[in-house]
């Protein structure tokens, strides 16, 4: 009972976990993004769509990852070229996002595709309790696992990751230090965007392999609060998409037990619980030295004095 | 040719500000040029242009006799140009190591994290600095932030070093620690561009100086063609410099009484151990002290920033120990911040709103429940006029001004409400000498009308000058009082380091 809970608690957190991550690096480099739900939706249907013309996952993965990375870089030139308000900018994704997907959507309605299956690995999936939950599942979970700690190491290993954190705290000292301000937070914004997007993509090539309307049902801004809960750090993004998930789970459980509860109250948990829990932390938070970037929101100008 | 760098007829203007109108110089080889000016005269905006941060309107930049375009500081360093900026340019949540690792050449992707803590740690043992690696910045002092801004100049192989107010937040041992350093560098042919408001350094170091003017160079003069006063005349020209005589304090009334006062810091060591002293009305009493000795606490604790562990503070019999800021203003007591960039002023606000910013609830400012607007603008230009601050256009935001013109805003707030107890931390940091002197003059006036005054600074020549009586702080503890008229600098230079007791 447990070991299925575990299950569907990894199953249902992934695609907010890749989400989350791909904020994380938006908002390392100081740009907000709130077209998070619009990129999803993106990568859902460009993952499906490439699946569904190539009859190949991998494809489906990259053609998600290379949509939603051409859409966030719009986000991307308006609010660091341009200079342009991210709030604004985000939102108007996101909208942007729910539309496109629904136009192009309509033709993909009812077609099925082959979805990730599962591949255990020898010996780890052995594990009690813990063994089917993590290392018997699809490669794109293992591959999100690979992710979170590749994005914690870029972050706090290489060079690279120091001049993107430098970029969002700080733009002019990273620039005066002669790291291009502009382009590290234009690719920030892009490559994350791709990122969520291949969260987009586990929804409609995992979870339920096939293209359905606005199928994201909010993720998207699940993930937007996250990235607040996890403090911009990837593993606790991991920790705060799985409590996502495990409540998804759970209400899923009560739902196929038959309670009396009226399925709206428990399909809203999940999000209840998130918000609750992001509330809370984020009051801890304010009670000592605050995580985030100093210039998260901030556009850079190099003649304007701060 | 032996000059490495010339500047032809540089132009830069800002909306409604000329802040470079022409200036022409040149930087020869092996050389300590320093740029003297007031208050705003355009210094730092012609450094922003040498690297490549501002884009000049129109001039020409020569580096080895060619003419150079600059794009970026990434351009400036890539031809050997670096700077340390009068406002930080450090990641205040980063760690030290994780500061000066950006700052470092040729550091791969993926660095060996062993191998770059070593050398930075080697950097830092070169320098004396004890400092631990893994603490953030922001937890570290405004003395410590300022050498971790001079270490990422000096690891970089600089052609052409710029040095902008350097020593202005440096104590006199830390800044003839620098000078070592860069009169080595130039002895080894490197050239430095240096910037500073104190006399005594200019005269120490510069091999030239060069005075500008409103954004203009004046004239650059080498070392034997000027002396104190010619550069002071040429700076201020017709200008005047106040004039003030000094009364004597009477010791008749007492303002602030200081009962067994301490305080702890962050790291919940003695910052002030109990310390005891008295103020009298229309006194000016002077802190001396190496900073770090507890100076910034006791500013701290009387303005109601802090609070005290124990100890009393009892203003005219009155116990104002742990009131918050607002009541301890109530009893006079205004503040001058050290760091003003952060919590001087609100950087975004206008020069008139951060002018009013104490008191902006009074009926002068307001009608009924409105900003009474006209009179805020008549403050404001009172008060510009007043201090002779460089403002720039009607409505300008405060982040726009010069460094030492920021600072007046501030000195021209705390004095607006005719304070009882003036508590002044460094007060005159990055003020041009003109500037500096009518703040001494603001002082002595207020002194004159019964305000006393708690003056704290590194500057000998000012406590001298200014105080009644000088005591010395040493680790949080009060170490010695001494009359200014019947002491040395010797004197006070042995009670700062602890080693006697008077
Ligand atoms: N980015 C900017 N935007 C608008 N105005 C600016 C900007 N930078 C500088 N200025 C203006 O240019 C003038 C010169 O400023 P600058 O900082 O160069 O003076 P400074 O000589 O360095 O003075 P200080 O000794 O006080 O540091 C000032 O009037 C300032 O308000
Ligand atoms: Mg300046």
């Amino acid at each position: 009972m447990l070991e299925i809970l575990l299950d569907a608690t990894v199953r249902a957190g992934t695609p907010i976990l890749f989400a989350t991550l791909g904020a994380i690096i938006n908002e390392r480099a100081g740009i907000i993004n709130l077209g998070i739900e619009g990129l999803m939706l993106i990568g859902a249907l460009a993952g499906f769509a490439g699946t569904q013309a190539s009859g190949s996952l991998l494809i489906g993965v990259v053609a998600a990852f290379v949509a939603a990375l051409l859409a966030g870089s719009i986000h991307g030139f308006i609010t660091v070229q341009l200079r342009g308000n991210q709030i604004v900018s985000g939102l108007a994704l996101t909208m942007f996002g729910i539309g496109i997907t629904a136009l192009f959507g309509r033709s993909m309605v009812g077609l099925t595709i082959a979805g990730f299956e599962r591949v255990a690995i020898p010996g780890l999936s052995g594990l009690p309790l813990i063994g089917k939950a993590f290392f018997n599942q699809d490669l794109l979970i293992y591959f999100s696992f690979f992710l979170v700690v590749a994005i914690a190491l870029f972050f706090y290993r290489t060079r690279w990751g120091l001049a993107l954190r430098t970029v969002g705290e700080n733009p002019a000292a990273a620039d005066t230090c002669g790291v291009p301000v502009i382009l590290t937070r234009f690719l920030a914004v892009a490559i994350g965007s791709g990122i969520v997007g291949i969260g987009g993509a586990y929804l409609s090539l995992a979870t339920t392999p096939m293209w359905i309307e606005n199928m994201t049902a909010g993720r998207g801004w699940i993930a937007v609060a996250l990235v607040i809960f996890a403090s911009w750090s990837s593993y606790r993004a991991l920790a705060g998409a799985y409590l996502f998930g495990g409540i998804t789970a759970m209400q899923l459980r009560f739902q196929a037990m038959g309670t009396t509860v009226s399925v709206h109250i428990l399909q809203m948990m999940p999000y209840f619980f998130t918000i609750l829990v992001l509330v809370i932390s984020t009051i801890r938070l304010q009670k000592g030295a605050s995580q985030q970037p100093e210039n998260l929101g901030q556009p850079y100008d190099r003649e304007d004095r701060k | 040719m032996s000059n490495l760098l010339q500047i032809k007829n540089i132009r830069k203007t800002f909306p409604g500000v000329v802040a470079l109108d022409t200036i022409s110089l040149s930087i020869a080889r092996g050389e300590i040029h320093t740029l003297l000016g007031e208050n705003g005269a355009g210094k730092s905006t012609l450094m922003n242009v040498l690297t490549g941060l501002y884009r000049p309107d129109r001039g020409e930049i020569l580096l080895d006799g060619v003419s150079i375009q600059l794009n970026s500081p990434r351009d400036s360093l890539a031809m050997g140009i670096g700077m340390v900026h009068q406002h930080f340019m450090l990641v205040s949540a980063h760690t030290v190591f994780e500061n000066i690792l950006l700052a470092l050449e040729g550091v791969p992707n993926f660095y060996s994290r062993r191998t770059y803590r070593q050398k930075v740690q080697k950097v830092l043992d070169a320098f004396e600095l004890d400092l631990d690696l893994d603490s953030p910045v922001w937890k570290l002092s405004i003395g410590a932030q300022q050498w971790i801004e001079l270490i990422k100049l000096l690891v970089r192989d600089c052609r052409l070093l710029i040095l902008d107010e350097p020593t202005a937040v440096l104590t006199p041992q830390e800044s003839a620690r620098l000078f070592q350093v860069l009169t080595r560098l130039r002895d080894q042919g490197k050239s430095i561009l240096f910037i500073s408001h104190k006399m005594r350094e200019v005269m120490e170091i510069s091999d030239r100086v060069t005075v500008l003017k409103k954004g203009r160079s004046l004239v650059s003069l080498s070392r034997g063609e000027y002396d104190e006063s010619r550069l002071a005349s040429l700076m201020i020209g017709e200008d005047q410099i106040p004039m003030w005589i000094k009364p004597a304090c009477k010791y008749e009334q007492l303002a602030l009484e200081i009962k067994n006062l301490s305080a702890r810091n962050d790291r919940g060591l003695a910052d002030l151990d109990n310390f005891n002293m008295k103020l009298y009305r229309g006194q000016i009493l002077g802190v001396a002290g190496v900073a770090g000795n507890g100076q910034k606490a006791l500013a701290e604790v009387l303005t109601g920033l802090k609070e005290a562990s124990s100890g009393r503070i009892l203003a005219e019999g009155r116990d104002i120990t742990n009131s918050t800021a607002r009541s301890s203003y109530i009893a006079g007591i205004a503040h001058i911040p050290e760091d003003r960039k952060s919590i001087g002023i609100a950087p975004d606000m206008t020069v008139g709103d951060n002018l009013i910013m104490k008191n902006f609830a009074s009926r002068a400012f307001r009608r009924w429940i409105f900003q009474d607007r006209a009179a805020i603008r008549r403050n404001a230009s009172a008060k510009i006029n007043e201090f002779a601050i460089k403002a720039g256009p009607d409505g300008n935001p405060v982040r726009y001004l010069s460094g030492g013109n920021i600072q007046k805003v501030i000195i021209a707030r705390e004095l607006s409400e005719k304070p009882a107890v003036l508590v002044a931390l460094y007060p005159t940091r990055g003020l041009d000498i003109g500037s500096a002197e009518y703040v001494h003059k603001v002082i002595i006036d207020g002194a004159n009308q019964g305000m006393s005054t708690i003056l704290i600074s590194e500057d000998l020549d000012e406590l001298l000058k200014l105080s009644d009586q000088i005591v010395v702080m040493f680790r949080g503890r009060l170490v010695g009082c001494v009359d200014p008229q019947a002491t040395t600098r010797e004197e006070i230079g042995l009670l700062m380091s602890g080693e006697v007791q008077s």
